[in-house]
């Protein structure tokens, strides 16, 4: 393949890895600059791991420290979990964006701004009464490159003929180029991806290019920089790579379920944030089978998934907590009729609309015991982007095995994080075998309610002769599944209910642990602050101390093993973005005095405040030894 | 090919009915298992499909697929259950509470998005199964279990809701008017699109009589008019009364008194509404009310085959989706070992 990318004639240092957050005016790019970065970076072979970090508005007021829209990328040549705590160079595109993360950059770190966005007027945006740029400290602690992005874009860009306003937005590639150039990235995948974005409109098109080029050209003869960085590529398992996100993974699991289970797929949803970008990448494959039903609300989407699934579709509906709290109902009844679907929590900041862009924990309580009466459904985790994947075909494979509706629980930092993920081959994903009875067979009526050794009752659907029967909320008869009140048969069928989940742990792998299976120290997590947490505990291994890693996926059922897990050391913690629902979870169901890490700002951990707070729990028992 | 015959008893299920005594709900039930048999669509592939109150205990008594749902919601079951089975027949069976007030929404976008269904909505101007609370279509001034002072919410018309969204399937019948309620019903599963029925239902128990001067043999003549396509529209026990338009309002007029070619004729298949809505808000006692088709309009598309359609297109150009080639879509990259 040629290469369009110059060589940089200047020195190179090598380093293991990079953490770097571009901010600016939500409106300035900042999302596509990251969202390019990262892909060029795992391009590069790098491990990445993304954290955008956005405002609920769409357009907030510019200028302001309330719109300001940021992206950050950790790209690494060692296996990463976390895109990284503090920042080795920070992009500024105003003063907004930079006294509002400013505090993340490490001393001696790098800051680049556009000089072109620091003036009175953006000053008093920013609340700020002076250039924030000209503080002694900053000088002293950062090494600081001020660089006229707009007036070198519009320069750049200047042949073209566009309006100074078009031009002005080809800013975000200029510092785009002048980050590629300072990390020694290929600019071959930017500029395929301007093909494809712009190729209709081949003005701005060739605007993009020419700005990309100028960032480029401009770190590479500005007496700024006297070198440029190189991350080598990591070293992961073998195989063919790409990088993928949260919600994509997911939307990409579910249409490999639906493939391998031989059914076409129902999506049922209304729009929220975070989940909606499951919707907007399944209506891309209606060719796949996928149906997509917009729905009027959340209740609609749920009902039409249940019906979809009574007629033997794959169902699946999404939301987020919000939404999540509408489908409560709906959901209840989905248990009650015993018809396999998905319903998928986004979950974000909480309580009511809460932090909709913020991602959060807290809604584990929500879909465990969200639903009026006794409505145990089993509830599944993904841990990171690339595992939403796995998590999806999990989901379905439990739904169909069991008669049962399934949730999928993921947040809002999974869904919009991104990762390297391993394409896995065809025969690598599991077998799902959905079968309908095609005919009555045996003595009597037909019993839509006997079950098997799976306590699954058959999916019997419409269009079936002979096997003609009615579903409902009302409580039903087993075997029959007429309505019945009588008092003996309630508890019956909610035991049944309730042990047809339990029984599911027999069907999901125990435990995993990392690190020793009993000592100090056992840190307990689940959801989208895995990375954190292991990274946390690694660092506390290298530090000496007797901490091991359970991070649970199966939420319900538990694995089967993680009671004697638990009570095999002496100390458990739980670090949790809620304020303490697994480790509620945990007490309540072990007798184990769980100990909470908890955290509810609308941000994901730092390994740092991880490895703080569990060093805590190991200096107590060192100590302890020791005395 | 011989097809089995069936007869309205082979649509009954073996669970015992337990509405009240009395109610307009068993002429409704009766009514949908003769005309049944009629529509060659089999058994298995009829679905009934409802909400909560005393009319959405229907499936329960019907030999063919159901599901007894959730209050309001049943259009949204049935839409996810047309949208992927387009070769069933589905039923939508609601009442007044369950379709206008907490199923209002749905209602409303099940008719505009002309989802393949037949709505049946009885209409009985009380809630019935909460036990006499006042409903969506219950007079002004209305005295109930909660509306000890009379009713103070403006009572809603299905009809013109349904005119409203679009709908293009629109009728009116009344459950002691056996004959009617069937012709009606038949249409209905006749049209494509959602066709929506409303019919008028006693309840014996809460609101007995409201609607008697439909319902009454003796009284009906003078207080409803029979809508038939393409006919003009007379009633009265004699005949002898009509519907003209004069400008934008329709009003009552004795046929002796005008010119036969006076008389408005009714056009169901009118693509605009706005007569048909004229009809919709003829109210007792100042006019008589419509039965029969208001409105039926052929060749809108429905929702379940759009849905289906977009599939089968994406599947002709694109090709049936394969996953390896989705994964190695865009950027890609080697790792060796």
């Amino acid at each position: 393949m040629t290469t369009s990318t110059p060589t940089t004639n200047k020195k190179i240092e090598s380093v293991s890895g990079i953490t770097v957050r571009l901010c600016g005016d939500s409106g300035d790019g900042m999302q596509l600059l990251g969202t390019q970065l990262t892909n060029t970076s795992a391009l590069a072979g790098n491990d990445v791991a993304t954290f955008p970090d956005f405002p609920a508005e769409i357009r907030a007021p510019r200028g302001t420290r309330a719109g300001v829209s940021g992206f950050q990328v950790q790209f690494a040549s060692e296996e990463i979990f976390t895109p990284g705590d503090t920042l080795d160079a920070l992009v500024v595109m105003n003063p907004a964006a930079m006294v509002t993360n400013i505090a993340d950059l490490r001393k001696g770190g790098i800051l680049i701004a556009n000089e072109d966005g620091f003036n009175e007027k953006e000053y008093k945006l920013a609340k700020v009464e002076s250039n924030p740029l000209d503080a002694d400290v900053i000088d002293q602690s950062y090494r600081v490159v001020k660089v006229a992005m707009t007036k070198l874009t519009r320069a750049a860009v200047a042949e073209h003929g566009l309006s100074t306003k078009i031009a002005d937005r080809c800013k975000n590639f200029f510092a785009m180029g002048l980050v590629y150039w300072l990390f020694g990235r290929s600019l071959d995948p930017t500029l395929r991806f301007i093909e494809a974005k712009f190729g209709k409109k081949p003005d701005i098109a060739a605007a993009n290019v020419a700005a990309l080029r100028a960032g480029w050209a401009y770190g590479e003869t500005t007496e700024e920089f006297g070198e440029s960085y190189q991350v080598e590529a990591a070293e992961l398992a073998p195989g063919t790579y790409r990088n993928i996100m949260g919600n994509q993974a997911l939307a990409w699991g579910l249409i490999a379920a639906s493939k391998i289970s031989n059914k076409e797929m129902f999506y049922g949803t209304y729009p929220i944030t975070p989940a909606s970008d499951i919707l907007h990448e399944l209506t891309k494959f209606k060719n796949f089978g996928v149906r997509t039903f917009q729905a009027e609300d959340e209740i609609a989407a749920i009902g039409a998934t249940i019906g979809a699934a009574f007629g033997g579709t794959m169902a699946v509906t999404a939301s987020s907590g919000p939404g999540i709290a509408l489908k409560g109902e709906a959901m209840g009844l989905g248990v009650m009729l015993e018809l396999p679907m998905i319903v998928i929590n986004v979950q974000r900041g909480g309580p009511s609309t809460g932090l909709p862009t913020k991602t959060e924990q807290s809604d584990l309580l929500q879909v465990m015991f969200g639903r009026n009466g006794e409505a145990p459904m089993p509830v599944l985790a993904p841990r990171s982007p690339g595992d939403c994947f796995a998590m999806a075909v999990e989901a379905w494979r439990i739904a169909t095995e069991c008669m049962v509706p399934v949730m999928l629980l993921s947040d809002g930092y999974i869904a919009n994080g991104s990762e390297p993920w391993k394409i896995p081959e065809m025969d690598e994903l599991p077998t799902i075998v959905c079968t309908h009875p095609e005919k009555h067979t045996g003595e009597g009526p037909f019993l839509p309610y006997a079950r098997n050794e799976n306590l699954a009752r058959p999916w019997a659907i419409p269009g079936t002769p002979e096997l003609m029967h009615r579903v409902g909320g009302l409580e039903k008869e087993d075997g029959t599944g007429n309505v019945s009140y009588d008092p003996a048969n309630h508890q019956h069928m909610c035991d049944t209910r309730a042990a047809k989940v339990a029984k599911i742990a027999e069907r999901i792998p125990e435990q995993d642990v990392y690190g020793e299976t009993s000592g100090d120290v056992l840190v307990v997590s689940w959801g989208g602050t895995y990375g954190a947490c292991h990274t946390a505990v690694t660092r506390c291994r290298e530090a000496g101390h007797s901490v091991s890693h359970a991070h649970i996926r199966y939420i319900n059922p538990l694995p089967r093993n993680i009671g004697t897990l638990l009570k095999s050391f002496k100390t458990v913690v739980v670090p949790e973005l809620n304020s303490g629902q697994l480790r509620m979870l945990l007490r309540a169901e072990f007798l184990v005095d769980c100990i909470g890490i908890n955290k509810i700002q609308g941000k994901p951990f730092a390994v740092s405040e991880l490895v703080e707070a569990i060093g805590k729990h190991t200096s107590t028992h060192s100590q302890s030894k020791a005395g | 090919m011989n097809l089995p015959v069936l007869k309205a008893a082979d649509f009954a299920s073996d669970q015992d009915v337990r509405w009240c005594p009395g109610c307009g709900d068993y002429s409704i039930l009766a009514q949908m298992k003769k005309i049944l048999p009629d529509l060659g669509v089999p058994r298995e592939k009829t679905v009934f499909v409802s909400g909560i109150g005393c009319s959405s205990r229907f499936p329960y008594y019907m030999n063919t697929y159901g599901m007894h749902s959730i209050h309001g919601r049943a259009p949204t079951f049935a839409t996810g259950l047309k949208s992927t089975r387009p070769d069933l027949m589905v039923w939508v069976i609601t009442g007044d509470g369950d379709a206008l007030s907490i199923g209002g929404n749905h209602f409303i976008h099940c008719l505009r998005r002309n989802l393949d269904v037949n709505i049946v909505l009885f209409n009985n101007r009380i809630y019935g199964l909460t036990k006499g609370q006042y409903s969506p279509t219950s007079s002004e001034g209305q005295v109930t279990k909660s509306t000890p002072m009379g009713a103070i919410d403006h009572p809603l018309s299905p009809l013109s809701v349904a005119l409203a969204a679009e709908a293009t399937f629109v009728a009116r019948s009344i459950d002691a008017h056996v004959q009617h309620l069937g012709k009606t019903l038949k249409a209905a599963a006749e049209h494509k699109g959602t066709s929506l029925v409303e019919v008028y239902q006693n309840c014996n128990v809460f609101n007995d009589g409201a609607m008697a001067y439909a319902q009454e043999r003796k009284q009906r003549a003078d207080n409803v008019i029979e809508l038939e396509h393409g006919k003009p529209l007379i009633f009265g026990a004699e005949r002898d009364k009509g519907i003209r338009l004069v400008g934008s309002h329709l009003e009552v007029v004795n046929t002796a008194d005008v010119p036969a070619d006076d008389l408005l004729i009714h056009d169901a298949l009118d693509p605009n509404p706005s007569i048909q809505m004229m009809l919709a808000r003829m109210r007792y006692p100042e006019m008589p009310e419509p039965i029969g088709v208001l409105r039926s309009v052929a060749g809108v598309s429905t929702y379940n085959d759009q849905i289906n359609e977009q599939v089968t297109q994406a599947k002709a150009a694109r090709g049936e989706g394969d996953l390896s080639e989705l994964f190695r879509s865009g950027d890609t990259w080697e790792v060796t070992a």
